[in-house]
C-alpha cells in the first residue's frame, strides 16, 4: 500500500497545508488552554474569597467550644453546599462527605490556611474550598478552632464556557484550512508550472521536434535548468542538421552521377544495336571486342538503373502505385516475358488479387527467380499463397543453399555470396532493391535454407480475393 | 518509310539514335532545341515526333504542350526511368506514349510502329452511340455534327472501347490492345488516355457517359 501520493502537486499541497494546520491548531490550543486557566482561576479565587469573607463574618459569633444545635445553626446560617464538622459531634449541612478528599480534610483540620481542590465526581467538576475557622483571643492573635467548613460549587457553567471557548478555537484553525489550500495551490502551481513546461519541452525534443525550447523564468535553479535543456536541444538539432545536409548531399551527389551516366549511356545502347548487327562481318578481334564492349554496356545501364532507384529509395522519392493484381497472372507474366516458363514450376491457385505495385511486384519476383537460377541450382518453384491479413510468394531452388555466414547478409548493398564472380553475375543491388520494393509494400523479404535449397519468401500484407 | 522527328538536345545521343533508327528504316530528321522542333513541325510535319524531355529553352513538356494545341501530331517521349513526374506529366501534356532512356533502338522502334498502326482500323461503318458518331472507315468522329479531333492513340482507344459497348475492359487489356505494351506496361498511359478522351467526347468529363470508369477493374464504353 503507498500512503504517500506520487505527483509533486499533491505532495506540496499535502505538505503545506499540514505545515499550516500544525500551527493554527496549535496556536488555537495554546489560547483556548490560557483563556481556560485562566477563566478557572479567577472562578476559584472568586468563590473562595466569599467562602472566607463568610466564615470570617460569621466566626467571632461562635460559641466555644460548639455544642451540635451551634453547630447546625451554623450550617444553616452558611446556606446550602455547605459543611461544617467538628471533631466530636456529628457534621452539619448538605450531605456531601463523599466528595470531600481526605487529603483536603487534613490539610484544613491541620493548617490555618484556606485549601481549594479541583475534582470530577459523577460526570462534573466541582471546586472544594475547605476554610479552618479561626478564634481570635482578647489580644488578637488566632487559632484553629477545630471546626471545619467545607463548601462544594458545582463548576459546570465554567466548563462549558471552556468547551466553547475550545469549540470556537477548533472552528478557527478549521477555517484556517480553506485558504490555506488555496494558497498551497497557488503556490504549487508556481513551482509546478516551469516543471511542466520543461516536461512537455523534453517530450516533444524525444518526439523528434527538435525546435521545441522552454522559455526560462526568473533565476531560480528551474531556470537554469531550462537554460540547461535549450543548450542541449540546440546542440542536437545543430548536429542532426549537420548530419541531414550530408546525408542529402551524399544521396545527392549518387542521383546526380548516375543521371549523368544516362547521357553517354544512351549514347552507347542507341550505336551498340549498330554494331551487333555489324559484328558477324568483323575480324574474329574486332568481334569480341564489339562483343564485348556490348556485354559491358548493358551491364552497366543496369548497374546505374539500379544504382538510381536505390538513390530514390534513400532520398524517400519512390512510390507505390497500387493496383488490384492478379498475383497469379502476374507471376506467370513475369515468368513469360523473361523466357522462364519451363525452367521454373508454379505451384499457385487459380487466381489471387491482392493489392500491390504491379511493377514493384515484377521487379521483386524478377530478381528472386534470377538469383535463384543463377546461384542455385533446377529445379526452382515459385508458390503462391494467402491466409489472413497476408499473401506469400515462396522461391525456392534445389541448390547447396545459402552459405551460412552469408545469410545475414544476402540483403546489404553490394554483397556477393560467391566471391568468384561468374559472368552472369549481377550487380550485387538486385536483393537490396527487392528488400527496399517489399518494404514499401509495408511487407517482409526473408531467406532460410530449406532441405531442398534456398528458400526467398515475399510476404505482402492486405486483404485479398481468391477465385 | 515513316518520317520522325528527334528532338534531343545531346550531340551524342542525338547522332547514335539518328543511326539506330535510320537502320530501323525511319527517316529520321533531328533538331537541338524545342523552338527548332516546332518550326520543323510547322514547315514540314513528319509523321511522328520523338522528343527528349530535359531540353534547353523551352522544355519537352512544353514542346508537347504546343504540339497539341495545333495538331494530333502523335508524340513518344524519352523520358528518365522510373521517374514518375517525368511520365505523369508527359502524358498529362499529351504524348501518346514514353520510352525510358536509355532507349534501346528496337524498343524504341516498336513503339513507334505501335503509335503509328493506330490510325488504321477494321472498317466497318458507321456507328452511332447517343449523340456520338464514329465511322470506323474514314476514322472520323463526330460529337452533334460537330467533328471532333483526335489522336491516333486516343481514336484506337475509342474504337476498342466502342466495339463492344457495355463490356468491361481491363487497363491490362487496353494496353495490349491500344498500346502493344505486353504486361509491363504502364496503366498511367490507359488512365491519361481516357481521360484525354472523356476531355474530347463528354459533356462533363467528371460525370461520364460514354466512357465510364469501373472501379478496381477498367473501363467499360457506356451503354449509352
Amino acid at each position: 500500500m503507498r500512503y504517500w501520493p506520487r505527483g509533486l502537486r499533491s505532495r506540496l499541497v499535502l505538505a503545506f497545508v499540514a505545515v499550516t494546520m500544525a500551527g493554527a491548531g496549535a496556536a488555537a490550543w495554546s489560547s483556548a488552554n490560557s483563556a481556560a486557566g485562566a477563566l478557572v482561576t479567577s472562578t476559584q479565587q472568586r468563590l473562595t474569597e466569599s467562602a472566607v469573607a463568610q466564615v470570617e463574618a460569621l466566626a467571632p459569633q461562635v460559641q466555644y467550644p460548639p455544642d451540635q444545635a451551634e453547630l447546625d445553626r451554623l450550617a444553616r446560617t452558611l446556606g446550602p453546599d455547605t459543611l461544617v464538622r467538628y471533631p466530636d459531634l456529628r457534621p452539619a449541612g448538605a450531605e456531601l462527605p463523599a466528595m470531600i478528599t481526605d487529603d483536603l480534610r487534613t490539610a484544613t483540620a491541620t493548617g490555618e490556611r484556606v485549601y481549594a481542590q479541583r475534582i470530577v465526581s459523577g460526570g462534573r467538576p466541582w471546586l472544594l474550598i475547605g476554610v479552618p475557622v479561626l478564634r481570635t483571643h482578647p489580644d488578637g492573635s488566632q487559632e484553629p478552632s477545630g471546626i471545619e467548613v467545607y463548601s462544594v460549587h458545582d463548576l459546570s457553567d465554567v466548563q462549558e464556557q471552556i468547551d466553547g471557548l475550545t469549540r470556537s478555537a477548533i472552528g478557527t484553525a478549521a477555517l484556517v484550512l480553506v485558504p490555506a489550500v488555496l494558497l498551497a495551490l497557488l503556490a504549487a502551481r508556481g513551482v509546478l508550472r516551469p516543471v511542466r513546461e520543461l516536461r512537455d519541452t523534453a517530450r516533444r525534443l524525444a518526439d523528434g521536434d527538435l525546435d521545441a525550447r522552454s522559455q526560462p523564468h526568473g533565476a531560480d535553479e528551474l531556470a537554469e535548468l531550462t537554460g540547461t535543456v535549450n543548450t542541449m536541444a540546440e546542440s542536437v538539432q545543430e548536429s542532426m542538421v549537420a548530419m541531414s545536409r550530408m546525408q542529402t548531399e551524399a544521396r545527392r551527389f549518387a542521383a546526380d552521377v548516375s543521371h549523368e551516366l544516362r547521357t553517354p549511356l544512351s549514347t552507347l545502347t542507341a550505336v551498340m544495336e549498330v554494331l551487333t548487327a555489324a559484328a558477324p562481318s568483323m575480324d574474329a578481334d574486332a568481334r569480341e571486342s564489339a562483343q564485348l564492349a556490348i556485354a559491358e554496356t548493358r551491364h552497366l545501364v543496369r548497374l546505374v538503373e539500379e544504382l538510381m532507384e536505390i538513390s530514390r529509395f534513400d532520398s524517400g522519392t519512390a512510390h507505390l502505385r497500387i493496383e488490384e493484381v492478379d498475383l497469379v497472372a502476374a507471376v506467370r507474366e513475369c515468368l513469360r516475358i523473361r523466357g522462364w516458363q519451363h525452367e521454373v514450376a508454379v505451384r499457385a491457385p487459380e487466381q489471387l488479387y491482392w493489392r500491390a505495385d504491379p511493377r514493384r511486384l515484377d521487379a521483386i519476383v524478377a530478381n528472386l527467380v534470377a538469383n535463384a537460377l543463377r546461384h542455385g541450382r533446377p529445379p526452382v518453384q515459385v508458390s503462391i499463397d494467402s491466409r489472413a491479413g497476408q499473401a506469400e510468394i515462396a522461391v525456392t531452388d534445389s541448390g547447396p543453399g545459402v552459405p551460412d555466414g552469408a545469410l545475414d547478409h544476402v540483403f546489404d548493398r553490394f554483397y556477393k555470396a560467391d566471391s568468384a564472380r561468374s559472368p552472369a553475375a549481377g550487380s550485387g543491388l538486385g536483393l537490396s532493391i527487392a528488400m527496399e520494393n517489399a518494404r514499401l509494400h509495408g511487407g517482409h523479404l526473408m531467406v532460410e535454407n530449406t532441405t531442398d535449397g534456398a528458400q526467398f519468401v515475399l510476404q505482402l500484407p492486405g486483404e485479398g480475393s481468391r477465385r | 518509310m515513316p518520317s520522325v522527328l528527334l528532338i534531343e538536345d545531346a550531340p551524342l545521343v542525338r547522332r547514335g539514335l539518328q543511326l539506330a533508327l535510320s537502320r530501323h528504316g525511319h527517316h529520321v530528321q533531328v533538331v537541338e532545341t524545342g523552338e527548332q522542333g516546332l518550326r520543323e513541325i510547322d514547315q514540314a510535319p513528319p509523321d511522328l515526333v520523338v522528343l527528349d524531355l530535359m531540353l534547353p529553352g523551352i522544355d519537352g513538356f512544353e514542346v508537347c504542350r504546343r504540339i497539341r494545341a495545333g495538331s494530333d501530331l502523335p508524340v513518344i517521349m524519352l523520358t528518365a526511368r522510373g521517374d514518375d513526374l517525368d511520365v505523369v506529366g508527359g502524358l498529362a501534356a499529351g504524348a501518346d506514349d514514353y520510352v525510358v532512356k536509355p532507349a534501346q533502338p528496337a524498343v524504341l522502334d516498336a513503339r513507334i510502329r505501335a503509335v503509328l498502326r493506330r490510325s488504321t482500323a477494321e472498317a466497318d461503318g458507321v456507328r452511332t452511340h447517343g449523340d456520338l458518331q464514329v465511322d470506323t472507315e474514314a476514322l472520323t468522329v463526330t460529337l452533334r455534327g460537330a467533328a471532333v479531333a483526335l489522336t491516333p492513340t486516343e481514336l484506337r482507344l475509342l474504337l476498342t472501347l466502342s466495339r463492344a459497348p457495355g463490356r468491361v475492359l481491363t487497363r491490362q487489356q487496353l494496353l495490349e490492345d491500344v498500346w502493344e505494351h505486353g504486361y509491363l506496361g504502364d496503366s498511367r498511359l490507359v488512365d491519361n488516355g481516357v481521360m484525354r478522351l472523356r476531355g474530347k467526347i463528354e459533356d462533363d468529363p467528371g460525370r461520364p457517359r460514354y466512357v465510364q470508369t469501373v472501379r478496381g477493374f477498367g473501363y467499360r464504353f457506356g451503354p449509352v
